[in-house]
């Protein structure tokens, strides 16, 4: 094995097929949609290079800036709801009956498809026939707002099946990082006399904390770029209310015919990513890594 | 040792298979879409693409099955390849093939604005030629109009379409209303319904072109079709007092609840279905409707029954004609300009939009584009009534977002969308409007 693994050339047989693909379907096209960026181009004719026009009308657009904000704000939620996610995940670590049951429940949405969840949700939403609205009716609240055409709510409405969808997921990431956390180490502690919640605080957060950080990541670029279920269920309505990057740019680039100024909200987009995932790095950095065995 | 080598070497040869099988597949894929030259003989295959689905448009779907099967018939050299997308896919999938340059050689395209970029990236051909032979007289009055760009039409259209506002007859008696006439009376019957608690008016405006109508026929009654016309144009201003009093109007309509409860974040298939089943009284839409209220079996008879149409009424004072309507062609066939066999996908077209129009009547229900006989056919009361009324109109104006070119469509569509939700005034409104016609994009 160690052999095969020291030829170059097995090495090189081994790395090509993915990196080609990845440079083909992934880098090559960021490198083309920095380009469109600064092109004026409706996606069909010819394009004119018109430098960096695109990125500074960017700067100046208070839609793309309002639905940046959304973006965050849905990154903020998915963030915090990562504690949540936790201690779910520890209760259902801690042997407790009907564990296995939970988090089968918890894990089903994860297999559902996007356009499903959207569609599920929007029968549970809908003003006069919903679920959500003919429940509040009956326990007698009149005239329930129509959730996801009110600029107010429409936003709030539409994270909570965003988080739902992918609650599963986090906590299945923090059982396994649970469940690796050697049962000595508890004990140990509870032979010391420290209680539940100083378990979970002392022992297991930090044990754990490798894991947390990567989902910090994941929850938060996966929010910003966000795209699927405001698509299908609202499409960034009611003007505008629910807009998120991703959406605004698919909405520049195929509704309004503008690629230019749609690969600039591309490219933006990622640059975000990326100043983001390095700022939750630096953040969340620690010099020791901990050690349990 | 030696066997987990020539294991591990196995799996990355199936890897580079796998890697090279999804090559060769895109390569079938897309190098086909460009027609292939007419090699061994006479054989000639024509890409078409279209946008009827089984599922979602079973009557079209039929149709242009049983048209290219007779085509083919007729033509034992031409083959015909379809590749059938869904609406909102057909349009992505036109511009992701287009900026590649690989359209179809026959395929579906919408008027006007949407057509433009098309044309200016040289990708339809103008099929002048065959308006002038034999489909010549063929077509309704100011259907392929809406094709023409510079002088050269670049696509046959297919259907025509008027917005009529369809209402529930039976929920229509059991209030004791009678058609309204003049808006007056409109707003009279909404007021009955809503205090009944019965939803007037099912709109779904998440779609945003939905609400387009009701501006539309506010503006044309009030402002007057020509005024409106030349606002969409740029020419006039959508700061004309009629066009301001119209975006006014219609908020005032949404503040007297009349339509559906939640109409900016219901999608129109929503809306519709409020309608159907019978939540909802009135229903503004387009005659391509119109199966679903005549032969379409998947709906009960009682409703189909119960479904009557009337004009949208006019405004006092205002300049409109009842007899203006809100339409225009639906869709349209183009054939690529670089297209290998560009000759046979026009003679295609020819065939195709014939027997369109003599099949499309009595097998889904619409209206076509061309001038079809109707008398000796037996015909649902509705469809002919309307069929009628569009022989009558005054005027057509062609669908506002249709009209425009693509980036002030957008900016149309989500300003509807702000007034009906009252998230803009009508001055903002329609100065957005003026702003983005004159931006020219």
């Amino acid at each position: 094995m160690d052999k095969v693994l020291s030829n170059k050339k097995i090495i090189a047989l081994y790395v090509l097929p993915s990196l080609l693909l990845i440079l083909a379907i992934v880098y090559i096209p960021i490198v083309l949609t920095a380009y469109y960026g600064l092109n004026e181009w409706n996606g069909i004719g010819a394009m004119t290079f018109v430098g960096l026009d695109n990125y500074m009308a960017l700067f100046k657009d208070a839609t793309f800036w309002n639905s940046a904000w959304h973006s965050l704000l849905l990154a903020l939620f998915s963030g915090l709801s990562l504690m949540l996610y936790l201690v779910v995940a520890m209760v259902l670590a801690a042997r407790i009956k009907g564990a296995q049951l939970f988090r089968k429940i918890y894990l089903i949405p994860m297999l559902l498809s996007s356009v499903a969840i959207a569609q599920l949700w929007l029968k549970i939403y809908h003003p006069t026939n919903g679920v959500l609205n003919t429940l509040l009716e009956s326990i007698g609240i009149a005239n329930p707002p129509a959730w996801l055409a009110e600029s107010s709510i429409v936003l709030f409405a539409l994270f909570i099946p965003i988080l739902w969808q992918y609650a599963g997921f986090y906590i299945l990431i923090y059982y396994a990082a649970l469940k690796n956390i050697p049962a000595s180490l508890e004990e140990a502690a509870k032979i010391d006399g420290a209680n539940a919640l100083q378990i979970a605080w002392k022992i297991k957060l930090p044990l754990a904390m490798e894991v947390v950080k990567v989902t910090i990541v994941l929850a938060v670029v996966g929010s910003l770029k966000y795209f699927d279920l405001i698509f299908v269920m609202t499409d960034g309505g009611p003007s505008g209310s629910s807009e998120v990057m991703a959406s605004y740019m698919y909405h520049e680039a195929f509704r309004a015919y503008d690629f230019g100024y749609g690969s600039a909200i591309g490219f933006f987009l990622l640059v975000i990513c990326l100043a983001v995932t390095w700022v939750i790095r630096k953040l969340t950095a620690t010099k020791d890594t901990i050690q349990y065995s | 040792m030696f066997n987990k080598k020539r294991a591990m070497l196995l799996l990355s040869v199936c890897l580079v298979l796998v890697v090279s099988g999804c090559g060769a597949n895109s390569n079938e894929g897309t190098g086909g879409t460009n027609g292939e030259p007419a090699e061994n003989g006479d054989k000639v295959t024509i890409n078409f693409m279209h946008l009827w689905p089984e599922g979602v448009s079973a009557g079209q779907n039929k149709i242009v099955n049983q048209i290219i099967t007779e085509y083919q018939d007729e033509h034992p050299n031409v083959a015909i390849k379809q590749e059938v997308l869904d609406n909102e896919q057909y349009k992505n999938k036109l511009k992701v093939l287009s900026a590649s340059n690989k359209l179809p050689d026959v395929g579906v395209t919408w008027a006007a604005g949407f057509l433009q970029p098309y044309v200016e990236g040289q990708l339809f051909t103008p099929v002048d030629d065959l308006l002038s032979g034999e489909l010549k007289d063929k077509f309704v009055a100011g259907t392929t109009e809406a094709y023409a760009i510079d002088g050269k039409t670049y696509a046959l259209p297919l259907e025509f379409n008027i917005a009529p506002i369809y209402y529930n007859k039976s929920i229509f008696e059991k209030y004791k209303l009678e058609i309204p006439q003049t808006y007056e009376q409109l707003k009279a019957v909404v007021k009955t319904l809503s205090d009944n608690g019965v939803a007037p008016i099912a709109l779904g405006n998440k779609d945003r072109w939905t609400g387009s109508l009701w501006y539309m026929y506010l503006a044309d009654r009030m402002a007057g079709q020509p005024a409106l016309s030349s606002a969409i144009s740029g020419a006039g201003s959508f700061k004309e007092e009629g066009l301001l009093k119209a975006a006014a109007e219609v908020q005032s309509l949404v503040d007297s609840q009349a339509f559906v409860k939640g109409f900016n974040g219901l999608s129109n298939e929503e809306a519709k279905s409020e309608f159907l089943n019978g939540k909802a009284a009135m229903y503004m839409m387009g005659t391509w409707e119109l199966p679903n209220f005549t032969t379409n079996e998947d709906i009960p008879q009682d409703f189909r029954d119960s479904v009557g149409f009337f004009k949208f009424p006019t405004v006092e004072g205002g300049k409109g004609d009842i007899n203006s309507w809100v339409g225009g062609p639906g869709v349209g066939l183009f054939v690529g300009e670089n297209s290998k066999v560009k000759a046979e996908s026009k003679a295609f077209v020819e065939y195709f939009v014939t027997k369109w129009g003599e099949q499309s009547v009595t097998g889904a229900g619409v209206i076509p584009a061309t001038k079809v006989d109707a008398s000796n056919m037996d015909l649902p009361q509705l469809y002919i009534d309307l069929f009628n009324e569009m022989n009558q109109a005054s005027s057509i104006t062609l669908f506002a977002d249709v009209q425009m070119q693509a980036n002030a469509a957008e900016t149309h569509l989500n300003m509807i969308q702000a007034l009906f939700g009252k998230a803009t005034t009508p001055e903002k409104f329609s100065e957005e409007h003026d702003t983005a016609i004159a931006s020219g994009k």
